[in-house]
């Protein structure tokens, strides 16, 4: 009894929320993550959850506890674009495993955020790593659509949804043409019949922002769920189910913006085209590994891209053309681009991020290729994804007014023996520890005279 | 130019068959049915390119070996390491200079465990040569039957990565999965001509998950870990009991095992495994050169370290799948701590450019829990560990008087994230160039493609 009492005890103070802390880091390096050089000496503080101010020349409020960030690096949680987190305790396990849904008579109406578990290692780890926001998708397996993803914190708590349905996902190029049934042809006239068959239904049932409804408002970060809208209209069309079709409509009338999955120059160019079509498309681009050969038409139709890093291999002959400097030429054309796409635990787990950014620097070093500045990379793993994501100003960023999420590192984030030592969301000082972390400490010798390593804990 | 090349190769391939011929095992019936057996039926046709007589000085050298020398000076000639040493070091006349000064020399970069060539890029289901995953034990296949030298990644991996000799292992879906080639990362028209002259084959194997679901799957043994061994055994004992009167290509795989001509490279992941391996490995009297993807392998530092095995890893992978959910990045240190053998390895196209950086992660894990370790000895990851743990230890992975001249020289510390190889050398030969457009390699399959020539 008293042992299950204690144990009931330690699991209430693991529930309790944490506080926001009321804090300044003083004499740091900061970085504040909107595309400009790190200031030395700088100072960021944090009230009520909020950036107040980050910069040179800041003072520190009285009554609000300064922290010396002497030696330290201080910048924006980084933001991990397009990620699996909080989906799978281990891809390779099946059962574990929600990243996607072969068997689903779904695809658009899917949504990530009921699935979400904060709780797992992946999280954990992201967030050691200094990630502390992320979107989250489902990967389109079953239909070229892979549903609603959401954008979502990495807090040690119990919900990890910022904002579910934040966004749509769709696979066009080698993939999407395999789901759609064997060829890009087929995959481009599924698309474009479900938006069509979407925004009937829309005007139908007269879902808000379908058809001639105006879009609704609801002012906060949680978007009205047309699926869920009761209502009694008629379908003549039969290829998306009435939840897939209602799922659509905000990305019809653009109210959730839709990222397509897309590689290869010529299928950039074809997705671009949609908005002859579909006007109020809001698209975002997912990979373009050859986006720098069409990079000034992806900056005229102002479409931003999350881009993998540093892809340079013909893996596909989608990706032909590939190389690591796509994501310079790409800014340098004038393009909005964040780093992200990196999902799993393996070479591209999103703590690799900030590795990937600090190779983007390195190429200024490379006769011929076409890199970022620090600066510039920095921002492609906090501010911009954000902004993509649309929480600029909010999240990614250390200004007044923005969430308190920040890191303290030992170096320069970007640098590979660097690591981040403290990590705050919204002014909450996280907790560190997870299943990688007991077990660095039980095995840091092999010591076993005693007692089993089962009684070292 | 081309004549000479080729005419020195068929000497040196008659020199090697007739040395290979020359070896056999104690009992006399086999060793007569070894001698008429031609161990190296694909012999190594590559020559070293052209080289000048070449002095690095003034960089930071790392020399494998876990030497370091501030301002130091390389000198290699007709191919070979002539001398290294600090900045008195007297150059001979006739030497190229090369300022490396602010800049670093390493040995070139070795990866264990690679699959370019055998799952090349494109990856497109017409060329997944990689596993012959109709059986569970094959070790009659040669991962250099499969290899594709117009595999665009070997040029990415020397470019980006510095990679001068690889592994290229048969995948693990099989227990034995054949017979691995040691290359040069040298452009060919042949997979003989990559092959690294002198190198000792290897056999790969693999433990847990991958056989286990790929032949429980197909409703055949193994379909357990407890499956996994009895194959494993039984195939073993078979080939210890073929008599040789007939030519049989998986038991001359295992017997040249039996008799450490040709290498293991395991593939397994969890600590009790290893262990159990390392079992059979004495109950069958071979021995395992390394085990690759040993994620759990700082539980066993100890073993490992008295059976003198190599723990060929990645700094960070982990919980990608249930046997690797116990993966930390603390793995490295605590085994170079344990004074167990590091090899950082890639299995993995993009990862091989990368192997410096994912040496530097491991390091600085290690940092934070109190572990220092010295860069050149993190180098050493990188090199001669792998080097060793290959068997061509005696010929490259350090930057020794009389070794392969492979090196890089990189524009920066090669542990930070912001440096590249700016020049690599294999064979003492000038195979990549950052400030030579021309001097790096693009494969037939990238002409008059989008991106041919591109840096990448």
């Amino acid at each position: 009894m008293s042992a299950r009492l204690l144990i009931g005890t330690a699991l209430l103070a693991l529930s309790t929320p944490l506080a926001a802390q009321d804090f300044a880091i003083t004499n740091a390096t900061v970085a504040t993550g909107d595309g400009s050089d790190p200031v030395v000496g700088g100072t960021v503080v944090v009230r009520g959850g909020k950036v107040v101010a980050a910069g040179s020349g800041v003072a520190v409020p009285a009554g609000v506890q300064a922290i010396d960030g002497t030696g330290k690096w201080v910048t924006p949680g980084v933001f991990a674009a397009v990620s699996d987190l909080g989906l799978a305790d281990s891809e390779g396990v099946s059962e574990s495993n929600d990243t996607s849904a072969r068997g689903s008579p779904f695809g658009a109406a899917l949504d990530v955020s009921p699935a979400l578990n904060p709780a797992s290692q992946h999280v954990a780890v992201a967030r050691e790593a200094g990630i502390t926001r992320a979107s989250v998708y489902s990967s389109p397996t079953g239909s070229i659509f892979g549903g609603q993803g959401a954008i979502v914190d990495l807090g040690a708590d119990g919900n990890m949804v910022v904002r579910p349905r934040a966004f749509q996902i769709v696979t066009l190029g080698e993939a999407g043409a395999r789901i759609a049934g064997g060829s890009r042809v087929s995959a481009h006239a599924l698309l474009r019949n479900a938006l069509r068959e979407s925004r009937q239904y829309g005007s139908d049932s007269r879902i808000v922002g379908g058809g001639r409804n105006a879009p609704l408002e609801t002012g906060d970060d949680i978007p009205v769920d047309p699926r869920l809208v009761d209502n009694s209209a008629e379908r003549d069309d039969v290829l998306l189910t009435r939840f897939d079709a209602a799922a659509l409509v905000p990305v019809v009338n653009g109210s959730q913006p839709l990222y397509v999955v897309v590689e290869r120059a010529s299928d950039i160019r074809s997705v671009l085209a949609l908005r002859g079509e579909f006007p109020r498309l809001k698209l975002v681009l997912l990979g373009a590994s050859e986006g720098w050969m069409v990079a000034s038409d992806i900056a005229a139709a102002d479409v931003p891209v999350i881009a993998d890093p540093v892809d340079d291999l013909p893996s596909s002959f989608e990706q032909l053309a590939a190389t690591q400097s796509n994501v310079g030429r790409m800014v340098r054309a004038g393009v909005k681009v964040a780093l992200g796409r990196l999902i799993g635990t393996t070479g591209e787990q999103p703590k690799n991020l900030m590795q990937f950014a600090g190779n983007l620097v390195s190429l200024t070093r490379v006769p011929g290729a076409t890199g970022l500045s620090w600066g510039e990379a920095f921002a492609a793993i906090s501010s911009i994804p954000a902004e993509i994501a649309g929480f600029g100003d909010r999240f990614g960023v250390l200004k007044a007014g923005a969430a308190g999420d920040l890191v303290v590192w030992d170096g320069d984030p970007l640098e590979v023996s660097s690591a981040a030592e403290r990590v705050f969301i919204d002014g909450v000082e996280q907790p560190r520890g997870s299943h990688q972390k007991r077990l660095g400490d039980r095995y840091r010798d092999l010591d076993e005279s005693d007692l089993p390593k089962a009684y070292d804990w | 130019m081309n004549t000479f090349r080729l005419m020195l190769t068929a000497s040196c391939a008659l020199a090697l068959a007739a040395c290979s011929t020359t070896e056999g095992t104690n009992d006399t019936a086999s060793t007569r049915a070894a001698t008429a057996i031609n161990k190296d039926p694909y012999p190594s046709t590559y020559r070293p390119y052209p080289g000048a007589p070449t002095a690095l000085v003034g960089a930071t050298v790392f020399d494998g070996a876990g030497g370091r020398i501030e301002g130091g000076t390389v000198l290699f000639d007709g191919g070979k390491v002539v001398a290294i040493g600090g900045a008195d070091l007297a150059i001979p006349t006739g030497y190229t200079r090369v300022d490396g000064s602010g800049k670093f020399v390493t040995p070139g970069i070795i990866d264990i465990h690679s699959h370019l060539g055998d799952y090349p890029s494109p990856g497109v289901s017409a060329h997944s040569d990689g596993n012959e995953a109709t059986d569970p034990t094959t070790p009659e296949v040669w991962a250099e039957h499969s290899v594709w030298p117009q595999d665009p990644g070997f040029s990415r991996a020397l470019a980006n990565g510095g990679i001068t000799s690889l592994q290229i292992l048969p995948g693990s879906a099989n227990l034995m999965g054949g017979r691995s080639v040691t290359l040069k990362n040298v452009a060919s028209r042949t997979i003989q001509g990559m092959k690294f002259p002198g190198a000792p084959y290897g056999m790969k194997m693999a433990c847990g998950e991958n056989p286990k679901r790929v032949y429980g799957g197909k409703g055949r043994m193994p379909s357990t870990r407890m499956g996994n061994l009895a194959v494993n055994r039984q195939t073993w004992l078979d080939a210890k009991a073929d008599d040789g009167k007939k030519r049989n290509l998986a038991t001359e795989t295992l017997k040249g095992v039996l008799a450490g001509e040709i290498l293991i490279q395991n593939h397994c992941y969890r600590a009790d495994e290893m262990a159990l391996v390392l079992d059979m490995a004495k109950e069958m009297g071979y021995k395992v050169a390394a085990f690759h993807h040993a994620v759990e392998s700082y539980k066993i530092a100890d073993l490992l370290k008295a059976n003198d095995v190599c723990s060929a890893i990645w700094a960070d992978w982990y919980g990608f799948k249930m046997e690797s959910y116990d993966g930390i990045p603390e793995n490295a240190a605590y085994l170079q701590n344990a004074g167990a053998c590091v090899v950082i390895h890639s299995d993995d196209a993009n990862g091989i450019q990368r192997l410096n950086q994912e040496a530097a992660k491991a390091q600085a894990a290690g940092r934070r829990v109190g572990i220092e370790i010295p860069d050149e000895t993190v180098i050493r990851w990188l090199t001669l560990n792998a080097a060793k743990a290959m068997g061509i230890a005696d010929l490259t992975g350090s930057l020794e008087p009389g070794k392969m001249a492979d090196v890089v020289l990189w524009n920066g510390d090669p542990l930070s994230v912001y440096s590249r190889p700016e020049k690599v050398w294999i064979d003492g030969a000038l195979m990549y160039d950052a400030n030579d457009p021309k001097r790096r390699p693009v494969s037939d399959f990238e002409l008059g493609q989008p991106g041919e020539g591109d840096v990448k």
